[in-house]
């Protein structure tokens, strides 16, 4: 091989390393602090002066109108609210290199706050925690935490879910509703269950027919589970995915879709509404508790009350007046969406009545732990180890 | 089992048999020409977010379809000129051209995550007037957009070139073997890059399908790894358009499968076959890989006493000055 062939094949190395780089985090990084800089100059705009410089680490482009968009509009909605500077990578795999090292350079550039939002990230965080004391950490999805400084923080989205569940009971014609869920874990079988029993409440003869896909996030295997989903007689479709393959393949078959994670209108043509994360007042809280020097770590669950989710209840549904009753005594914390009479499982065993468990709840993950006894009453342990299906809800876990 | 379910299903598999078709036939006949193309992810990628954005911008799904096919045939001579020109590893360029095509995509789709495409944009169904009222055969093979029909040409075409044309000889003599065809007045580098080009052309179409037709939209990552599925099926199919397309309607018809498993269920009266089994879903979606493999297995043994069913110059640069 001559040199300048050897030349031309290192430069097209380069070029592809270059572009599998404009993909992921490096320019990124660059680009987020610097934003925040030249806003670090303009200081004081709207929210004041600030001595909080968060970060946030994002697990895939913030560009998806699903989870790290809510999450990077959160950091703008608090960047705003709070004045202190923000910066975000995105794109930074769960349990790899990457992380560390964009955690560490992030504190090596000074920042105090860092916001870790995928649930893998969790147990790396809490190593980062213990090894840098004067940084405040919060974890977003997980459950871990320590005494000073790292937090865990998530979102009561079976709220929103119930009345989501409401809007797909009242659009059925065919009585079949399709759910395209990703891994049969209790957020997942949460939010499937809270949907089934908010559709339960306005079309008692509709079924939720769930359908697994085992991704996050993947247009095939999405595209595939609507269409049999629409096969299988569903003229109404909601999901727990992070792309909108689902609202495309129901538009196309021209029924109802129920979204997830943001506003989906000016993507999906057949969007009706969806539950929405809002991190923004969550971020700005737990910004000004650095900035006072209050901040204590806590497992923080918060609900509609907090702003953390929401449902906008559409005009059109024929049942608006009742999703609205029901999102406002959640607001006002009169309703619990498992609070409400019986919950029954496709076996027909009654799970809970009227808020008191009536049959012994384990941990999925480890049948030996107790979760709930007999008597006991619905407390978060049982909906953060929720393992069984309502019973109008067709397809098995797993 | 209802025939609206069987009819579904049926169109599922015509939906992703034809996007697999259109990359694996690309990549055939690359393969032919000898050059191994493990790009097809990275310039499905690239024709698909080319072809949402031109949608997007014009609504003309023709348009949409040629930028998709012009962009993707140039970006796929990236591994021409690192493969066939300079001589570099045919295995290495190709996962480069992957790994290049889909951060391309993704940068220059950043900001096409959040828009939608008029439904003008779309390829849709043929209106074939009475043959479309026929039971089964109407309300699916022709019940297919203008794209699938396309597909199901270029295989002809690809076929009858390949097998019936003093072209599709010389492209295959090159394939099998550069310094015969070098000998015979065939130019190699030419001939393999057209085969690239035309083949990554293949690929940008088939990013069209995936963008217009099948899941109208773009986001990262949106080709989840059917362009593996193509190159395995190049293989499988044995590099013959016609098995090739058996191949596609067959890993298609794997993928459509999956997630019915969950759905399918006996219900009384209603079915015409009553299918209640318990598939593992993660088990089927192995299925075509585990199906190459066997043949591939199937076709070295087979090929032990005869010349191998591969183009035999595949994956070897040639260079006149090295005979």
């Amino acid at each position: 091989m001559t040199s300048t062939r050897k030349a031309l094949l290192a430069l097209l190395t380069i070029l592809a390393l270059v572009a599998a780089a404009c993909g992921s985090s490096a320019d990124t990084a660059t680009e987020g602090t610097d934003e925040a800089e030249t806003e670090e100059s303009s200081e004081g705009t709207d929210g004041g002066e600030s001595d909080v410089r968060a970060a946030f680490v994002m697990v895939a482009p913030v560009g998806d109108a699903g989870w790290n968009f809510q999450h990077d509009l959160g950091r703008q909605g608090a960047e705003a609210a709070t004045g202190a500077e923000t910066a975000f990578v995105e794109n930074i795999p769960e349990g790899g290199a990457e992380f560390d090292e964009a955690v560490q350079n992030f504190i090596d550039d000074g920042f105090n706050v860092i916001f870790a939002t995928s649930f893998g990230y969790q147990d790396a965080t809490l190593r980062f925690a213990e090894e840098n004391p004067d940084v405040t950490f919060e974890h977003i999805s997980g459950f871990l935490m320590n005494d000073t400084n790292m937090g865990n923080t998530f979102g009561r989205m079976y709220q929103p879910r119930y009345i989501a569940g409401m809007a797909a009971g009242a659009a059925t014609e065919s009585n079949t509703i399709g759910y395209v869920a990703a891994f049969p874990i209790p957020e997942v079988i949460r939010g499937i269950n809270a949907f089934a029993l908010g559709v339960q409440a306005v079309n008692p003869d509709a079924v939720v027919e769930v359908n697994w896909t085992s991704t996050w996030f993947g247009i095939p295997e999405e595209t595939a589970a609507a269409q049999a989903l629409i096969d299988s007689g569903a003229d109404v479709l909601s999901m727990h995915q992070d792309s909108t393959a689902t609202g495309q393949a129901i538009s196309e078959a021209g029924g109802t879709f129920i979204g997830y994670h943001s506003d989906m209108s000016a993507q999906v043509d057949a969007y009706l509404t969806a539950p929405v994360w809002n991190w923004t007042p969550r971020y700005s809280e737990i910004i000004e508790a650095v900035e006072a020097g209050t901040y204590t770590p806590e497992a923080w669950w918060g609900g509609m009350v907090d702003g953390v989710v929401d449902i906008e209840v559409p005009e059109s549904s024929p049942v608006a007046s009742e999703m609205q009753d029901v999102k406002d005594s959640i607001l006002q914390g009169e309703f619990d969406v498992f609070d409400q009479g019986q919950v029954i499982a496709q076996d027909g065993t009654v799970i809970i009545d009227d808020g008191i468990i009536q049959t012994e709840l384990t941990n999925p993950f480890d049948p030996d732990a107790v979760v709930a006894s007999e008597g006991d009453e619905i407390h978060d342990g049982v909906l953060l180890n929720m393992n069984f299906f309502v019973d109008n809800v067709v397809g098995e876990i797993g | 089992m209802t025939q609206e379910t069987i009819v579904g299903l049926l169109v599922s598999v015509l939906e992703f048999g034809t996007l697999l078709y259109l990359a694996a036939l690309g990549e055939t006949i690359a393969e032919k020409a000898g050059v191994l193309n493990l790009g097809v992810e990275g310039m499905m990628a690239v024709g698909a977010m080319a072809s949402f954005w031109i949608g997007a911008e014009t609504g003309n799904p023709w348009l949409a379809l040629l930028f998709a096919v012009v962009v993707t045939a140039a970006f796929s001579l990236i591994h021409g000129l690192a493969s066939v020109v300079i001589g570099a590893d045919q295995v290495v360029s190709g996962l480069a051209l992957t790994i290049l095509g889909l951060g391309l995509a993704a940068f220059f789709g950043q900001s096409l995550a959040l828009t939608t495409v008029l439904s003008t944009a779309r390829f849709s169904a043929l209106d074939l007037g009475p043959l479309s009222d026929i039971p089964w055969i109407g309300e699916t093979l022709f019940s297919i957009d203008a794209l699938s029909w396309l597909a199901l040409s270029l295989g002809a075409v690809t076929w009858f070139v390949l097998t019936r044309t003093r072209m599709g000889l010389s492209l295959r003599a090159v394939g099998e073997s550069a310094a015969t065809a070098d000998a015979a007045g065939t130019k190699v580098a030419a001939t393999r890059l057209t085969a690239v080009a035309i083949g990554g052309g293949f690929a940008g179409a088939a990013g069209t399908y995936l963008s217009l037709v099948l899941s109208p939209g773009w986001s990262e990552g949106a080709t989840g790894g059917l362009g593996w599925i193509a190159v395995a099926l190049v293989i499988f199919g044995a590099w013959k358009p016609g098995r090739v397309l058996f191949g596609s309607l067959l890993f298609g018809g794997l993928i459509a499968l999956g997630p019915r498993l969950q759905t399918f269920r006996c219900q009384d009266g209603e079915d015409i076959a009553c299918l209640n089994f318990d598939a593992d879903p993660t088990l089927v979606s192995m299925l075509p890989y585990i199906l190459t493999v066997i043949v591939l297995i199937i076709l070295s043994v087979r090929s032990r006493n005869r010349p191998s069913i591969a183009p035999a110059a595949i994956g070897l640069a040639y260079r006149r000055e090295e005979r």
